[in-house]
């Protein structure tokens, strides 16, 4: 079974109960699915009971119907490919994020499966067949029509804002997802000791720190030590 | 007693409302003063140190939602639980004015929430009147609450600098870290335009204040809840300091509806609803302190009608719930071409800005009265939901070797390396200002509506004046000449007239005040200087309610040091046989 059977099985002992029961479930498939969603990704970083039941909720949602979400794999990655530095949206996980946001922000919905409606329709209209079956080529001429906002036809404006979409999501999934971030080369969330702009890149952008700053900014030698004070406020 | 359906619960020297800065600091004092005490909080139990509530040091790709803010109302790894709507317990706002308003509900109120900012109001900010007519003067001054910030200033901990500014006094401060690069951009811009910029002062402990709370380590996640307590949160700070002196008792999930009176109209407890079983209960107590916060006070106090105050409790003058006032606030954003593709190193530094702004200016050579502070934000914070987006109007800030700009939106490798040179190069000024406590800016008690508690709910009346927009539109001239002079290019319009120059909904800046006000006369005030009811002596109020006027500061160090003053006086009183 895979993560969103578990979470079927969970939910239909819950909220839904007879639902899902076309699969039958035992006692035992029921307790190995609580485990394996506490603590898969989603629900072990701090969440209230009321929190993990919506999140539950949501994951044992689907969207996108299969074609859909096919259509999403191949938009992601021409948004962000794979090339020598990182791999691309899809295998970072993106269209399962896509997928996620349209049920944790319902606004999203009507505009992107309409905007997903929208490009076959163009593409049936230009060459007599959906999106998904158009070669590289097709799919690529079409995708120019709408990716570049300020030399865009103004017939293709809904085209524009639908592919304008696309491109946020797939471009926050993508860095925000562990190869994401890799390959921005983010380097804090880590526990350390902040001691002010490396040299090299003051020198480069022109700037110093001031003798006052430096006298009295916090020491790597004293971050320990208990505050202490004197009569006039000044620490020791 | 006409209780007897109410569960009664044990008997207490004093009920406190709320576990937030106020009802915290005030738990702590009375503690160590040897009393029995009962913290009571809407919301429920919270410790950051405890791996699961633990937000901090986590990933964006932990959260389904990336850290969207669709569960959360400031992200979902903020620690806070409440927010501007809470299911079940609705607001009022009426027709022609607006007013958001945030709640916590969870141990340590809104201080899970905060910006750690930690400003002392200064000797002017009492005595505004005094200066230019408007409003009214608090009966206290610098010199009666100083010795107060002292002493929260050592037993909390706030780093900053003694600069001898009249009215941002000096204090006892842990050593600032040091500035950003984007802060530095920020300090020449604003020098060249004569506008100073100094170490912030925030709860955060650069060095530690005793061995209970560990010293920051720099992730820049105090919003989160900290693990070692390495900021300032009334829950960890406060509240379980409080309650290892063995006589603080902490009831979660206590949602107070009235406070209770007896025969000679003095408080004698609060009743409560119990979240878990939907019980009415009764608490009784010697006196009672209000910390729930200034709107939610209010209303406790609105909604506790009996024969001796028909008018709400502590509310002969009427003027309950009125004077309420926000800080204004409004921002702007630029991007620096100089800080596009630059160099990686680690940057986090604290929860917060490293170099702010206090008001610089004279307003006797101004037009509008009151001042505001600024506020610097950027810098490569760590990537979250909307890292990436804009990319149909932003891309084009890219230029390559020959200085020939990224088309905007797009796709492929170019546009992934594009968003990849963006990162950190954006920045951005928030002002907060002082806004004047007007009496027509209120909450009231709605009659026709209740929580699901069965709780009448507040309604609230307020509008900006011209007092405010004049200053927003200051606020913005002051944006763009200091992005202007650091090499920014300014992004969106500057808002006008017809958007009340970019001024966020009152309520918005989350530091509302003034609705059970302090003054001398009772005519025109709920409290005396002590914070203590006028019209029921053993009733106090510990939160901002108290404040007179708002000043250009943050609230929370003036409601710690009021609270501190307040439960002294009730110590002094009660030892006294006064109450």
């Amino acid at each position: 079974m895979d993560r969103r059977e578990h979470l079927k099985i969970l939910l239909a002992g819950t909220v839904g109960a007879g639902l899902f029961m076309g699969t039958a479930c035992t006692e035992e498939d029921r307790k190995k699915s609580e485990e394996i969603i506490d603590k898969g990704p989603g629900f072990g970083y701090g969440r209230t009971d009321e929190e993990k039941a919506h999140d539950r909720r949501l994951h044992a949602e689907t969207f996108f119907t299969e074609t859909e979400f096919e259509m999403v794999n191949v938009l992601a990655d021409i948004i962000i490919p794979a090339d020598e530095e990182s791999g691309s949206a899809t295998e970072s996980g993106v269209p399962d994020f896509i997928e996620f946001m349209m049920k944790d922000y319902p606004d999203f919905q009507v505009p992107t499966r309409g905007g997903l409606m929208w490009l076959n329709n163009q593409c049936l209209r230009r060459y007599d067949k959906p999106f998904l079956e158009c070669n590289n080529d097709e799919q690529m001429d079409m995708i120019d029509e709408i990716a570049w906002p300020d030399d865009a036809d103004p017939e293709m404006e809904y085209g524009v804002r639908f592919f304008n979409r696309m491109r946020d999501l797939t471009a926050t999934g993508f860095f925000t997802s562990e190869m994401g971030i890799e390959y921005l080369d983010y380097r804090g969330n880590r526990p350390g000791f902040w001691d002010g702009v490396p040299e090299e890149v003051l020198e480069k952008h022109d700037k110093s720190y001031d003798e006052k700053t430096l006298k009295e900014c916090i020491k790597e030698e004293d971050r320990y030590r208990i505050a202490e004070w004197d009569d006039d406020a000044n620490i020791l | 007693m006409p209780f007897s359906n109410i569960k009664h619960q044990n008997s207490y020297d004093v009920v406190i409302v709320g576990s937030g800065a106020g009802g915290g600091m005030a738990a702590k004092v009375l503690a160590d003063a040897g009393l029995s005490v009962a913290v009571l909080e809407a919301g429920g139990e919270y410790d950051p140190a405890k791996e699961e509530y633990r937000t901090q040091l986590r990933w964006p790709w932990e959260s389904p939602r990336r850290g969207a803010n669709t569960v959360r109302d400031f992200g979902d790894f903020d620690a806070l639980w409440g927010g501007w709507q809470i299911d079940g317990e609705p607001y009022l706002v009426e027709n022609d004015s607006s007013f958001d308003w945030f709640r916590a509900r969870m141990l340590g109120g809104r201080t899970n929430h905060w910006g750690r900012i930690s400003l002392r109001f200064g000797p002017k900010d009492f005595k505004r009147k005094s200066i230019d007519g408007l409003g009214e003067n608090w009966p206290i001054g610098y010199e009666d609450v100083k010795p107060y910030y002292d002493r929260v200033d050592k037993l909390i901990g706030v780093f900053g600098t003694n600069e001898g500014l009249e009215d941002d006094p000096d204090g006892y401060f842990l050593p600032p870290p040091k500035p950003r690069l984007h802060e530095l951009y920020f300090k020449e811009g604003a020098e060249k335009a004569n506008i100073p910029v100094i170490p912030s002062r925030l709860s955060i402990l650069t060095r530690p204040v005793n061995n209970e709370r560990g010293a920051c380590f720099f992730c820049n996640q105090c919003n989160r809840g900290c693990n070692v307590y390495g900021d300032f949160s009334a829950g960890s700070c406060l509240v379980q300091p409080a309650m290892k002196q063995g006589t603080v008792e902490l009831y979660t999930n206590a949602m107070v509806r009235e406070v209770t009176t007896n025969s000679d109209g003095l408080a004698d407890g609060v009743i409560y609803i119990d979240k878990t079983d939907m019980q009415e209960k009764h608490v009784p107590a010697r006196a009672v302190m209000l910390g729930a916060s200034a709107c939610e006070s209010a209303r406790i106090l609105l909604n506790s009608k009996s024969s001796q105050h028909p008018n709400g409790l502590a509310n002969g003058s009427g003027v309950v719930g009125h004077y309420l006032h926000d800080s204004t606030g409004a921002d702007r954003m630029a991007i620096v071409p100089e800080l596009i593709d630059r160099k990686r190193y680690n940057e986090d530094g604290v929860g917060g800005m490293h170099v702010y702004t206090p008001w610089w200016l004279d307003n006797e050579k101004m037009d509008f009265p009151r001042g505001y502070h600024l506020e610097y934000w950027g810098g490569m914070g760590m990537p979250g939901y909307g890292t990436g987006f804009s990319m149909d109007s932003m891309r084009q800030y890219v230029t390559d070797e020959f200085g020939k700009p990224s088309p905007n939106g797009g796709y492929g490798t170019g546009l992934k390396r594009d968003i990849k040179k963006l990162y950190g190069s954006t920045l951005g000024i928030s002002g907060r200002g002082e806004s004047v406590a007007m009496y027509d800016n209120y909450c009231e008690i709605d009659e026709g509506a209740v929580d699901k508690y069965g709780i009448p709910v507040l309604k609230f009346h307020y509008k900006w004046s011209d007092y405010e927009r004049r200053q927003a539109q200051h606020m913005h001239d002051t944006f763009e000449e200091i992005l202007t002079n650091l090499g920014g290019t300014l992004l969106g319009e500057k808002p006008g007239e017809e958007s009340e120059y970019g001024l966020h909904t009152p309520g918005r800046i989350i530091h509302e005040v003034g609705t059970t006000r302090m003054g001398d006369d009772p005519e025109t005030s709920v409290l005396n200087k002590y914070s203590q009811a006028h019209e029921c002596e053993n009733l106090y109020v510990v939160d901002a309610g108290s404040f007179v006027s708002q000043a250009d500061k943050n609230p929370t160090w003036t409601i710690l040091a009021l609270s501190w003053r307040a439960s002294d006086h009730l110590v002094d009183q009660m030892n006294k046989g006064n109450i």
